[in-house]
């Protein structure tokens, strides 16, 4: 008996062991044919998770895993790092005042004479969170999944999982600074609903949400800036981004360049790290809601040194703007989307109706309700005029272009609230968009409560922009971006009042954690001198350039160059492109890059205040994005959000997606002055939501 | 209906913050006048550009009324002769042809002008480090819904808050006085109950640093009220004066 067991003890032992073995064997197989994976993806040009370093767990857990295992910064080291914050927005004033909140020092830089003027002031609508105060089936899931599924699922699922969780605290931590949202009688706060949801989980600031939210950053930032912790730099530019490499021949971001505008004098700063909050590259177009100076040079400048630029051709087209009106014009003016809660998108049912419109013989008022075509109601009934900007925006140039367009030009489509002003009341409606419709009437010079506003789709936002790993560090080590200037969250299309969030949440509540994680290893850095030869060099590039500009001395203003180009954009790289249109578009912009580099004329001289030279730079900038956005556009053959191929639609004309092709975000690299960027993806495979076919139908 | 006319723009040129300054007159033919006046201000400079002269220097950059960067004085008003808007705003249809339009920077000891129309509007920024901010860093704050604020509260709070700094009150008073300004953001956040803990400091320390930043003193002419483009009301500088009154009693 004895015997035997021992036998059968010793069997189990050895079973045992072998068993151990073998699934140390296995994890160790496992381990190297991971490892063979990244390194095969490495090869194929492929962003494989891990590289993006996003963290394990389930979808819900992610964040707090990071959280919990990150690296961060002690106290006292934190006052010897210092951390350059470019842009002033949103994403930067935020990032800037929580950044030197938590110790480090702070300098920060915009190119208006005040940080509180960066153009998130002109967001009107409103801010979303999952707060769920109206109780009406709101979650951070469903928040999550309406990100997702607004950006037609080329977002990726962390990335937006995260935004929906920290877009609470945005709300609380704004109220705590004295913005004052939108009350009910209660004397709690209010919500509306804006596009692509069909909950009422949007905060409002009257029609200035942006601005109110923006002061608030502003407010922090002047606190920080009172403290002596943050140095702040007005009417400064940056022109490049100073690489210096480590101790094992990497290159880090340590600092940037600046023209001051006053002055004309290229400055040097040095960062242990480099935060771009730099905004989005509409103006590309020329004529879009972006303020006058928003510009995409900073982009450009952390392409160059090698961050990707993603999704480029992600444009978003925001459906009520009020029409162009004339050459002469500079710039779009965007009517919220909230006024798709009350206002009804309609043109005439008769192409006749629709002549005397453009001839000015009647006016709106003047066709009966029976004659009106309330297309977006009629085509998509579950989410009527409250479906996403890109769908709303291509039914509109779908009307105009069968002819049914309601101004002279025959571009505008009109925004009524007859029927909203009957059921609520003029002064319900007055007070609710009462800056809105006087905004209108000052401009078009017609009363919007009497006569339907004319609204058109305009360039608006871009969705794409630098890639940024989970850390929202770029490809470059120590650069990171933030804001609409990254790609980040909204895939191929933005939803209303998610722009406010996501500036917000990167500057607030993301980035001066992730930084930490990347600023603990540098904490035996000691502060470099801007004497070093990498300086030096870094200016006298940007020196090259500006000089080579101001010689050219040709006959064409910066703006009539700046038109040509956007005239190109709209036509060729706009609501609807093909591949013929994006070749063509290509040509035409390398046209005009020869056109401007040996025909622009500058007055003025560079070692002052010159605004066309710094209109010039940004345009020289600008032409290279508009081909980078035609390359891309080329390259997705199908049609998602804001792109839209014609070769790529539904029967009924609805965005056709190719998921098995271009479920992936495509991450551009430099490769060299006028050589093609080289391709790489980043493969959107979703783990945890279901990709289906958009639909607001039902 | 909106049709074209000629003008003539008599423009205040200046090359820099020491150089003597002098009026210029431009002439312009056929502007539309659905163009907004900025964008006959672009059609003037490109005509500038094609005979090689200098351009005019001015401020602009929303060009929809809410940066408040746009800082013109227009035939002798700020922002020009039109009620409740920005410079941007402000279109050619308010003018009629053969009008000579006259166009100044902002006039105030405290905004020095940098070049023609542009003019340095930092002191604000200053005032607004002294105590234009709720002392609150990011995170560890109360749920948005914890302290319910009555609606006529929260309402008078946004009036105040939605000044834009563009400084047009400051211009346009004869003291040179930033009290509306000042008092639009004191009001705003000592209204609310998150701002009232230092509603004595912040009113005390944003004064102070007005006076020592070169601004005048209120004489209640209510001029920086009138030309607001935000209708900013002067009973703010009335809660601003018994705020500051309260805080010297407490002293």
């Amino acid at each position: 008996m004895t015997n035997t067991e021992d036998l059968f003890a010793a069997a189990k032992e050895v079973a045992g062991k072998v068993k151990e073995t073998v699934q140390e064997a296995v994890a160790a197989v496992q381990e190297v044919s991971k490892a063979i994976k990244e390194e095969v993806a490495k090869e194929n040009n492929i962003i494989t998770p891990k590289m993006a370093k996003i963290p394990e767990g389930p979808l819900e857990k992610k964040w707090t895993n990071y959280k919990d295992h990150q690296k961060l910064v002690n106290p006292a080291n934190k006052r010897r790092l210092d951390v350059i914050v470019v842009g002033t927005g949103l994403a930067g004033a935020s990032a800037a005042a929580t950044l030197a909140e938590l110790g480090f020092n702070v300098l920060n830089f915009c190119i208006q004479d005040s940080p509180r003027r960066a153009h998130s002031i002109a967001a009107q609508g409103g801010i979303n969170a999952a707060k769920n105060y109206q109780n009406d089936g709101d979650s951070v899931y469903r928040l999550y999944y309406d990100t997702i599924k607004g950006g037609d699922y080329r977002a990726r699922e962390a990335n937006v999982y995260r935004l929906a969780e920290v877009s609470n605290n945005i709300i609380d931590q704004c109220v705590a600074q004295g913005v004052p949202f939108a009350r009910e009688y209660g004397g709690l706060l209010d919500n509306r609903s804006f596009g692509g949801a069909q909950v009422s989980r949007t905060f409002y600031a009257k029609g200035q949400t942006g601005q109110q939210l923006l002061l608030g950053a502003y407010s922090a930032l002047s606190r920080q800036i009172g403290k002596g912790k943050v140095k702040m730099y007005n009417r400064h530019e940056m022109l490049d981004i100073v690489m210096i490499k480590d101790e094992n021949g990497e290159e880090r971001a340590r600092g940037i360049i600046a023209r001051n505008l006053v002055t004309g004098k290229i400055e040097r700063f040095f960062g242990h790290a480099v935060v771009v909050a730099s905004g989005g590259y509409g103006n590309t177009f020329f004529l879009s809601t972006n303020a006058m100076a928003s510009n995409g040079s900073a982009a450009m400048q952390m392409y160059r040194h090698g961050a990707y630029f993603a999704n480029p051709c992600y444009a978003q087209i925001h459906p009520t703007c009020i029409p162009k009106h004339g050459d002469f014009q500079s710039k779009l003016t965007l009517m919220s989307e909230s006024l798709r809660n009350d206002g009804r998108i309609w043109v005439p049912k008769k192409l006749e109706d629709a002549k005397r419109l453009q001839k000015g013989e009647i006016k709106g008022r003047d066709i009966p309700e029976e004659d009106r075509d309330y297309y977006l109601e009629r085509r998509y009934p579950a989410f009527g005029n409250l479906v996403p900007r890109d769908v709303a925006s291509r039914a509109a140039k779908e009307r105009c272009d069968a002819g049914y367009g309601v101004n002279n030009t025959g571009l505008a489509v009109f925004l009524d609230f007859s029927e909203a002003i009957q059921r609520l009341g003029k002064d319900v409606v007055a007070q609710k968009y009462g800056n809105l419709f006087q905004m209108y009437e000052k401009i078009v010079d017609e009363n919007p409560y009497e006569n339907p506003m004319m609204i058109f789709p305009a360039i608006h936002y871009t969705m794409g922009g630098i890639w940024v790993d989970y850390e929202l560090q770029t490809s470059v080590k120590g650069l990171f971006c933030i804001g609409e200037a990254n790609f980040s969250d909204h895939g191929a299309n933005r939803l209303g009042a998610s722009a406010l969030m996501q500036g917000l949440a990167d500057g607030y509540f993301v980035l001066p954690y992730t930084i930490q994680n990347y600023l603990a290893d540098q904490i035996g850095v000691a502060r470099m001198s801007t004497d070093r030869p990498e300086f030096d060099a870094a200016e006298k590039a940007v020196q090259d350039k500006i000089d080579r500009l101001m010689k050219i001395q040709g006959k064409r203003s910066v703006d009539s160059i700046h038109k040509e180009l956007g005239l190109v954009m709209w036509d060729f790289v706009g609501m609807g492109r093909t591949a013929q249109s994006l070749k063509t578009a290509i040509e035409k912009i390398n046209a005009i890059k020869k056109e401007f580099w040996s025909n622009v004329y500058i007055p003025g001289k560079a070692d002052s205040l010159n605004n066309e030279l710094e209109k010039a730079l940004r345009l020289a900038d600008f032409i290279e994005i508009g081909r980078l956005m035609a390359i891309d556009a080329l390259n997705r053959e199908e049609s998602c959000g804001g792109h839209f191929r014609e070769e790529y639609q539904t029967e009924e004309g609805e965005a056709l997606r190719q998921d098995d092709k271009f479920s992936y975000v495509a991450c551009w690299k430099y490769k060299g002055e006028d050589q093609d960027p080289e391709l790489i993806k980043e493969p959107l495979d979703y783990e945890f939501t279901e990709r289906k076919t958009r639909n607001y139908k039902n | 209906m909106d049709s074209y006319i000629d003008i003539k723009v008599r423009v205040w040129r200046q090359a820099g913050p020491k150089a003597q300054g002098h009026f210029e007159t431009y002439e312009l033919k056929h502007i539309f006048q659905g163009a907004s006046f900025l964008e006959m201000m672009d059609i003037l400079n490109e005509q500038l550009i094609a005979e090689h002269k200098d351009p005019i220097a001015f401020d602009h950059d929303c060009r929809e009324g809410i940066c408040g960067m746009c800082s013109m004085y227009v035939n002798g008003h700020p922002h020009g002769p039109d009620s409740a808007i920005t410079t941007c705003q402000l279109h050619m249809r308010k003018f009629h042809d053969g009008e000579t339009i006259t166009v100044e920077p902002w006039r105030s000891r405290a905004f020095p002008v940098i070049k023609d129309l542009m003019v340095d509007r930092q002191a604000y920024d200053k005032i607004m480090q002294a105590g234009g901010f709720v002392s609150v860093n990011t995170g560890g704050v109360p749920d948005a819904n914890a302290i319910p604020i009555p609606k006529p509260v929260a309402d008078e709070a946004m009036d105040a808050a939605s000044c834009i700094g563009c400084g047009a009150c400051a211009a346009a008073c004869k003291n040179g006085s930033a009290m509306l300004f000042v008092a639009a953001k004191v009001s705003q956040l000592n209204l609310l109950p998150q701002g009232k803990a230092e509603k004595h400091q912040r009113a005390k320390a944003m004064l102070q640093k007005m006076d020592e930043l070169g601004f005048g003193n209120c004489t209640n002419t209510g001029a920086c009220a009138a030309e607001c483009p935000k209708q900013v009301s002067l009973t703010h500088i009335a809660r601003l004066n018994r705020d500051f009154i309260g805080a010297k009693f407490c002293d």
